[in-house]
């Protein structure tokens, strides 16, 4: 018994130590780093919910290629980003820029949960008017009284 | 009267969003390249590798860059769209050999139908991530300024064809 619980314990503990990512093959570490980090924040157009550096479809290889070539180039990341924008559209970036025909997907949700408080503090402000106090009138307490003491001990 | 018909609203808002988002299809991502000029590029054609064809080639007219390759399923169902068009002899189609091999892409075109003025073959996709290609078959009509005026992500339907593409030509030929 002593076991079983111990081994179960054992497969309940968390394996921290998972799999290493694969080491970048090619030559150059910075490169590869800035490269991982761009393409976690851009979008694989052909599996659109992965991110570029997620994905194995071959357009993400053929991109990250490019990505690669442009950062050799010297190209910030801004840059790089702009460059796939042109061609692919602001889709290609998972974090979309702030911008009119975009407000309502920044600013919406601000602005349900506005609207949810707002009507929170109305419906709150109605059920208390609502549930205004009615003190006891005399005549009250005393049927009160009579009818709480009318039970006998 | 307000608390049924609030949250009835609330619904009908929601559920107007929801049907509409049904029918809207996620692949279908606009393309900043609409108005914009077409990327210049110059390949090797497919039929005669020592030819190249180059953008500026085609200034003048307007004409159709078709991007396929014999690799693409959904090539297949928008081809004898592709070879009717091309019979009609209404608008030049050009086609960009997207990553594809040589001799399957001759093979293809034999067994299939040429409807191209001329292939150029993109080994490398440079020139398709230059046209923001991510979902062969994708087709695109220039004006004769160079300009893209249209695209089309997916196969060519018979809809798209007769409704929006041909009239597009004809309006750009006469302009």
């Amino acid at each position: 018994m002593i076991r079983l619980i111990a081994a179960i314990v054992f497969c309940m503990l968390p394996f921290t130590a998972a799999a290493k990512e694969a080491e970048p093959l090619a030559e150059d570490p910075v490169v590869e780093q800035r490269l991982n980090r761009l393409a976690e924040e851009l979008r694989c157009l052909v599996c659109q919910n992965e991110s570029l550096a997620g994905s194995r479809a071959e357009l993400a290889n053929d991109l990250r290629r490019e990505v690669r070539d442009l950062i050799k180039a010297g190209k910030t990341d801004r840059e790089i980003v702009d460059y796939l924008v042109e061609r692919y559209g602001d889709f290609v970036r998972y974090r979309p820029p702030v911008r009119p025909s975009t407000f309502l997907l920044w600013f919406g949700p601000f602005l349900l949960l506005g609207g949810g408080a707002a009507a929170l503090v109305f419906y709150l402000g109605k059920r208390r008017s609502r549930l205004q106090e009615q003190p006891l009138t005399d005549e009250d307490r005393r049927r009160a009284e009579s009818l709480l003491g009318g039970g006998g001990k | 009267m307000l608390r049924f018909l609030l949250p009835l609203a609330v619904f009908l808002v929601v559920a107007a969003f929801l049907v509409k988002g049904l029918f809207l299809n996620p692949r279908e991502v606009p393309s900043p390249l609409i108005d914009k000029p077409a990327p210049a590029f110059k390949l090797t054609q497919l039929h005669e590798p020592d030819k190249s064809l180059a953008r500026e080639d085609l200034k003048g007219q307007v004409w159709l860059l078709n991007v396929w390759a014999s690799w693409c399923v959904s090539c297949r169902e928008e081809h004898p769209l592709l070879v009717d068009l091309a019979r009609q002899k209404l608008v030049p189609i050009y086609g960009l050999n997207y990553k594809d091999q040589r001799e399957a892409a001759l093979g293809w075109l034999q067994q299939f139908g040429n409807p191209y003025a001329a292939s150029v073959a993109d080994l490398d996709g440079r020139v398709g991530i230059d046209y923001g290609v991510y979902g062969v078959p994708e087709t695109f009509v220039i004006d004769k300024n160079g300009i893209i005026r249209y695209k089309q992500i997916g196969p060519i339907t018979p809809d798209a064809l007769n409704n929006k593409i041909i009239p597009l030509v004809k309006k750009l030929q006469q302009s």
